[in-house]
C-alpha cells in the first residue's frame, strides 16, 4: 500500500531533452542580418509588391535622366558632357531625398510601431549594432541609387569617346558628393523617422526639414547679398542651414564645380571648407548620437 | 459637420507635441519677413520671394500635405478609423468634416502667418499682402482636399502628395509651360494677381481657368474622397 506522499514524490523523467549545441553565430552575424534584411527593405525586397513600387520608381527617376542625357550627346555630337556629376546629383537630389522620406520611416518606425524592438535587443545584437545596421543599411541605399546614374553617365562619357583622365576624375568628385549626401542624409532621417511610430508624419517631417531649410537658405542668402550684382561672398554662410546645400557648397568649392551660374553653391575660402566640413561631420555625429540616446531605453 | 468628430480630429492634428513640429513652420516664415524687413533690397521682389516662393510654393503644400493627410490617412493606417467608421454616421459627413478642420487648421497656420509675413515686408500697399494671403486661402483649401482625398486612396498619400508638389509642380513645372496650368500652387497665384494691384504680380494661368480649376478640384475631391470611404477596404501593414 503506497501512502499519498510516495505517490506524489517528484520523479524527473529523462524525456530527451538536449540544449543546442550547434555553432552560435553571435552577435556579428545577428547586425549582418539585420544590415541585410534592413537593405532590402529600404528597396522592397522580400515584401509585397506594392512596397516596391515607390523605391524602384524613385530609383528609376534617378537614373532614367542620365539615359537621356547620353542620347543627346551621341545624336547632338557634343565635345563634352552637357552636366558635371556632382551637378548631376544637385539637379535631381530631390528624388534621393523622397526616396529616403519614404524609405527611413519603412527601416525605424514600423519596428518602433509595432513594438518589437525589445526582440532584437532581446538577441545578441546590442542596441548600438541595431542602430549601426539600420544606418549602415540606409547609407548603401542611398549610395546605390545615386551612385548608378554617376556610373551610367560615366559610361556614357566612355562610348562617346571623351578623355578618360578628366572623366574619372569628376566622377571621383561626384562619387564624393554622392558619400557625403549618403551620410548626412541617412543621420538626420533615421533621426527623425526614430522619433514617430507613425509612418507619414515621419515621411512628412524629413522631407518638410529638407525642404524648409534649403528654401530658407537660399532667402537668407538673397537677403544678405548673395544675388546683388556684385554678390558679397559672406552670403554664401547662409548654406549652411540647409544640410542639402552644405554639401553641395562643400563639393562646390573642393572640386572647383558647380559652373558659373549666380546661384552656384560655394563655401567662402578654406574657413569656409573647414566649417563647412566640420558642420557635415557634426551633424551627421550629432544625429547618430542622439539615434544611440533614442534607443538607450525603448 | 458633427462636432464630436471635429473636436476628435482637430485633438489628433494638435495632440501632444505635433503642435510644436507644425507651429515651426509659420514661426520661421515670420523670422524671415522681420529680417527681411530690415533688408534694403527691392521691397517687391522680395515680397515674390517670400510670399511666392517660400509662403505659397513651399510652406502651404506642405503644411497642407501634413494637415490633409493627417486629419484621415493617419487613422486608416493605425486602423483607428473603424470606430469611426462604426457610428452611425454618413460618411460623406465624415469627410466634410474632417476636410472642414483640416482647411481651418491649413487657414490658421499657412494663409494667417502668409498674410502677416506680406504685412511686415510689404505692408498693406498694393493690396500685395491680402493677394497672397487670398491666394493661400484658396490653394490651401484646394491642397486639403486634393491630400485628403490620398490618404482615403493611397496608403503612400504623403509620398503621392509630395511627388505631385515636389516633382510636378516644381521640378517639371519650372521646364514644362503646360504643366503649370495644373498647379494648385498657380491657380493660388491667378487669385493673387486678381487682387494685387495692376503688374506687382504676374499669374501664368488665367483667373476664370484657374478658379474653376480650384472649384472642380476641391469639390470633385472631396466627392470622390467620399465615396472611396464608403467602400473602404482596411489593409494590413505589407
Amino acid at each position: 500500500m503506497t501512502t499519498p506522499a510516495q505517490t506524489h514524490r517528484g520523479v524527473i523523467h529523462d524525456i530527451g531533452y538536449r540544449p543546442y549545441t550547434g555553432p552560435r553565430l553571435g552577435r556579428r552575424y545577428a547586425t549582418r542580418s539585420l544590415y541585410v534584411q534592413s537593405l532590402r527593405a529600404a528597396f522592397g525586397l522580400g515584401r509585397s509588391g506594392k512596397s516596391k513600387v515607390l523605391p524602384f520608381l524613385l530609383f528609376g527617376a534617378l537614373v532614367a535622366p542620365t539615359l537621356a542625357i547620353i542620347a543627346i550627346v551621341a545624336f547632338a555630337n557634343l565635345k563634352q558632357m552637357p552636366i558635371d556629376y556632382s551637378v548631376y546629383l544637385s539637379r535631381f537630389g530631390v528624388l534621393a531625398q523622397i526616396f529616403l522620406a519614404a524609405q527611413a520611416p519603412v527601416l525605424m518606425s514600423r519596428d518602433l510601431r509595432h513594438h518589437v524592438v525589445p526582440l532584437y535587443f532581446s538577441r545578441p545584437a546590442s542596441r548600438s549594432d541595431y542602430v549601426a545596421a539600420k544606418f549602415a543599411a540606409m547609407v548603401s541605399a542611398l549610395l546605390i541609387i545615386m551612385t548608378l546614374p554617376l556610373l551610367v553617365l560615366f559610361v556614357g562619357a566612355m562610348l562617346n569617346s571623351f578623355p578618360v583622365g578628366d572623366n574619372l576624375a569628376h566622377l571621383m568628385y561626384g562619387l564624393i558628393a554622392a558619400v557625403l549626401y549618403a551620410l548626412l542624409y541617412s543621420a538626420i532621417g533615421l533621426l527623425i523617422a526614430a522619433a514617430t511610430p507613425r509612418r507619414g508624419f515621419g515621411v512628412a517631417a524629413i522631407m518638410g526639414g529638407l525642404m524648409i531649410t534649403s528654401g530658407v537658405s537660399q532667402i537668407v542668402r538673397a537677403l544678405t547679398g548673395g544675388f546683388d550684382p556684385v554678390p558679397r561672398e559672406s552670403a554664401h554662410w547662409a548654406e549652411l542651414m540647409s544640410p542639402t546645400r552644405t554639401v553641395e557648397g562643400l563639393v562646390n568649392t573642393l572640386f572647383d564645380t558647380g559652373g558659373e551660374g549666380f546661384d552656384r553653391m560655394a563655401a567662402p575660402g578654406t574657413a569656409g571648407v573647414l566649417v563647412y566640413g566640420a558642420v557635415i561631420v557634426l551633424l551627421t555625429a550629432g544625429s547618430y548620437a542622439l539615434m544611440l540616446r533614442r534607443y538607450r531605453n525603448v | 459637420m458633427n462636432t464630436t468628430v471635429a473636436r476628435l480630429t482637430a485633438r489628433g492634428l494638435f495632440g501632444r507635441r505635433r503642435v510644436l513640429i507644425l507651429l515651426a513652420v509659420p514661426v520661421l516664415l515670420l523670422v524671415i519677413s522681420v529680417i527681411a524687413r530690415n533688408s534694403d533690397l527691392d521691397k517687391l521682389e522680395l515680397a515674390h520671394s517670400i510670399l511666392g516662393n517660400l509662403a505659397l510654393g513651399t510652406l502651404v503644400p506642405i503644411t497642407g500635405l501634413i494637415v490633409g493627410t493627417g486629419v484621415i490617412a493617419t487613422e486608416i493606417e493605425d486602423g483607428s478609423i473603424v470606430y469611426l467608421l462604426a457610428k452611425p454616421l454618413p460618411r460623406w459627413q465624415i469627410v466634410t468634416t474632417k476636410l472642414a478642420v483640416a482647411i481651418g487648421a491649413t487657414w490658421l497656420l499657412a494663409a494667417l502667418p502668409t498674410y502677416v509675413a506680406g504685412l511686415i515686408v510689404y505692408g498693406t500697399a498694393d493690396n500685395l499682402a491680402l493677394g497672397y494671403a487670398l491666394g493661400t486661402v484658396v490653394a490651401g483649401t484646394a491642397y486639403s482636399a486634393l491630400f485628403l482625398l490620398l490618404g482615403v486612396v493611397t496608403r503612400h498619400a504623403v509620398i503621392a502628395g509630395l511627388a505631385y508638389a515636389l516633382i510636378w509642380e516644381s521640378l517639371i513645372g519650372n521646364y514644362v509651360e503646360g504643366a503649370r496650368t495644373l498647379s494648385v500652387q498657380q491657380w493660388g497665384l491667378s487669385v493673387t494677381q486678381a487682387i494685387a494691384a495692376d503688374g506687382t504680380v504676374t499669374a501664368p494661368v488665367g483667373l476664370t481657368t484657374a478658379v474653376w480649376l480650384l472649384i472642380v478640384a476641391a469639390v470633385g475631391a472631396t466627392a470622390l474622397a467620399s465615396v472611396k470611404l464608403s467602400g473602404l477596404t482596411l489593409n494590413g501593414e505589407e
